[in-house]
């Protein structure tokens, strides 16, 4: 109990487990609205209306797919490494929902009489465990890839590794601005530091550099050029059916919502609302799943504008473009943060 | 002949900008918010589809859909006289006309003779029109029906009382000049 308490684990046990409980099911019930999302908003941007066959306004049909894949064969390349093969897609969906479990939806709350936070874990290194959940997940796609035994699966999982070290850099240095500047590594309290006004402002750079490495991350267009499917037949995924295909497909989109969540929470305030609005407590989920849509809601824009890059195009634009700007937006954080404790400016 | 020499060629590359670079940044967030423009402005824009089933294209009139034998309106007798022109006309060979005498007690067309088989095998018919244009008495005409997809071989067989018969009003057809 000493050790839980040395990192604020202030919840009785039963909590934690209906909490880890509640979030694996939000997570399981906002894959397939993204999913639809996705593909109805994708279809608007291309003219077409998207599905609309399956349940009314094509609702069923993220089920009607999800019933399709369970029901298929479990099938293998002979060339496959069996174990890391199935252990490949448990890699991914499990680091998905542990990272998914960071993103606090609201504070602590009194729900009666026991404080229970609205969040997964508050864990003191935050953004850290997002990284290293983020680098474990990429386990999943190289391993898959590896071991599928396929050509086209191990150079989606090379581009996947070369992906990995080229973004994450500037990605983990995007977020030193912020930390710099709230001075803690706890979301909640990033969160209630962004009280006065959200750090999109004060860290506009920070917050593109993130975006930019988020859409490397979850391997969305235009960096989708681990999965490829014109040159690759899906990448890494390519030997995958079946069960093990959704468990890949639900972890990249779980990995949508992180990315979207961790950045709402980061440099949009989170539950906050701008304009010295201050609704009460339950509304503070609504607000931050609002926020997430309206990035799932961009991601899929820029799904539907940008082509993919090239291999080489962003491994130069990560570390020509992305590291150095996000190391001067560190650096010139770090010397006004500096001057201002001091007293020298402000 | 003329002496064609490779080394004479010139070949004039074009290269695209470099990435990278303040220019390259540049390029990439502006060109980025006009795509991001024009993506939107399609949302905005609505849908641009035909809900298939339930809204259909109207046809043009001479469109060749699938082929219908005609009856004289006034005496009711077949127009096809069984001379398989057709059959000779048709580059997919899908036309199968087998000929017999018309006897006074049993009239089937104006003609000597009438086509007591006609079958068209619709699963090798090409629809290029030729069997119409090869008759001479206007037997045998280009619908506008499209809808003929099916689950056996043998049920795209049509047989002359199926050719004969109205079809059902499944396509719509655009006026002349529409």
């Amino acid at each position: 109990m000493s050790v839980l308490g040395a990192v604020d684990y202030f919840e009785p046990w039963w909590v934690q487990i209906i909490k880890s409980v509640l979030l694996f099911a939000l997570g399981l019930q906002m894959v397939p609205v993204i999913l639809l999302a996705e593909r109805k908003l994708l279809g608007r941007f291309q003219g077409r209306p998207g599905p609309n066959r399956v349940g009314p306004f094509g609702m069923l049909q993220p089920l009607a797919d999800i019933g399709k894949l369970a029901t298929k064969a479990d099938f293998r390349p002979r060339t496959s490494i069996g174990w890391l093969f199935a252990l490949a897609p448990i890699i991914s969906i499990l680091t998905a929902a542990a990272a998914f479990s960071l993103i606090p939806f609201g504070n602590t709350v009194d729900i009666f009489g026991t404080q229970v936070g609205l969040y997964g874990v508050d864990v003191s290194i935050g953004p850290l465990y997002l990284f290293a959940f983020g680098a474990i997940a990429f386990y999943g796609i190289m391993l898959g890839g590896w071991a599928s035994g396929s050509k086209y699966s191990f150079l989606g999982a090379m581009r996947a590794a070369a992906q990995l070290i080229s973004y994450e850099v500037a990605q983990g240095l995007a977020l030193v601005g912020v930390i710099m500047t709230a001075g803690t590594l706890s979301l909640t309290e990033i969160v209630e530091a962004q009280a006065g006004m959200w750090y999109i402002v004060p860290q506009f750079l920070g917050f593109l550099i993130f975006l930019v490495a988020g859409f490397a991350e979850t391997n969305r267009a235009p960096f989708d050029l681990v999965e490829a499917d014109a040159e690759l037949v899906g990448g890494y995924n390519t030997e995958y059916g079946g069960a093990r295909f959704a468990s890949f497909f639900f972890a990249e989109y779980l990995n949508i919502l992180v990315v979207a969540g961790i950045t709402t929470t980061v440099f949009l305030g989170g539950w906050m609302l701008p304009f010295g609005i201050d609704p009460p407590t339950w509304v503070d989920p609504i607000v931050v799943l609002s926020k997430m849509m309206a990035f799932v809601f961009f991601f899929v824009w820029i799904r539907a504008t940008l082509p993919r890059l090239r291999y080489d195009q962003l491994m130069s634009f990560g570390w020509k473009i992305l590291l150095p700007l996000a190391t001067l937006n560190a650096l010139v954080t770090a010397i006004i943060v500096v001057l201002h404790d001091n007293g020298t400016i402000f | 002949m003329h002496d064609w020499h490779p080394g004479n060629d010139q070949l004039v590359v074009v290269h695209g900008p470099q990435p990278g670079g303040a220019g390259g940044a540049y390029r990439i967030f502006g060109e980025t918010l006009r795509g991001l423009k024009t993506t939107f402005a399609r949302v905005v824009e609505g849908t641009n589809t035909i809900a298939y089933p339930e809204e259909k294209v109207p046809v043009y009139p001479r469109f060749r859909g699938r082929h219908r034998l005609h009856r004289f309106e006034d005496t009711g007798l077949e127009k096809c006289v069984g001379c398989s022109l057709c059959a000779a006309a048709c580059p997919a060979d899908c036309i199968r006309v087998v000929a017999a005498e018309n006897t006074s007690e049993h009239r089937v067309s104006a003609g000597e003779r009438y086509a007591s088989v006609y079958e068209i095998n619709l699963s090798r018919c090409i629809f290029c029109g030729y069997c119409e244009v090869a008759c001479p008495f206007d037997a045998i005409t280009m619908g506008n029906d499209f809808e003929m997809s099916d689950y056996l071989r043998s049920d795209l067989i049509f047989t002359k009382e199926m050719l004969l018969a109205e079809p059902f009003e499944r396509s719509p057809i655009r006026a002349e000049g529409e």
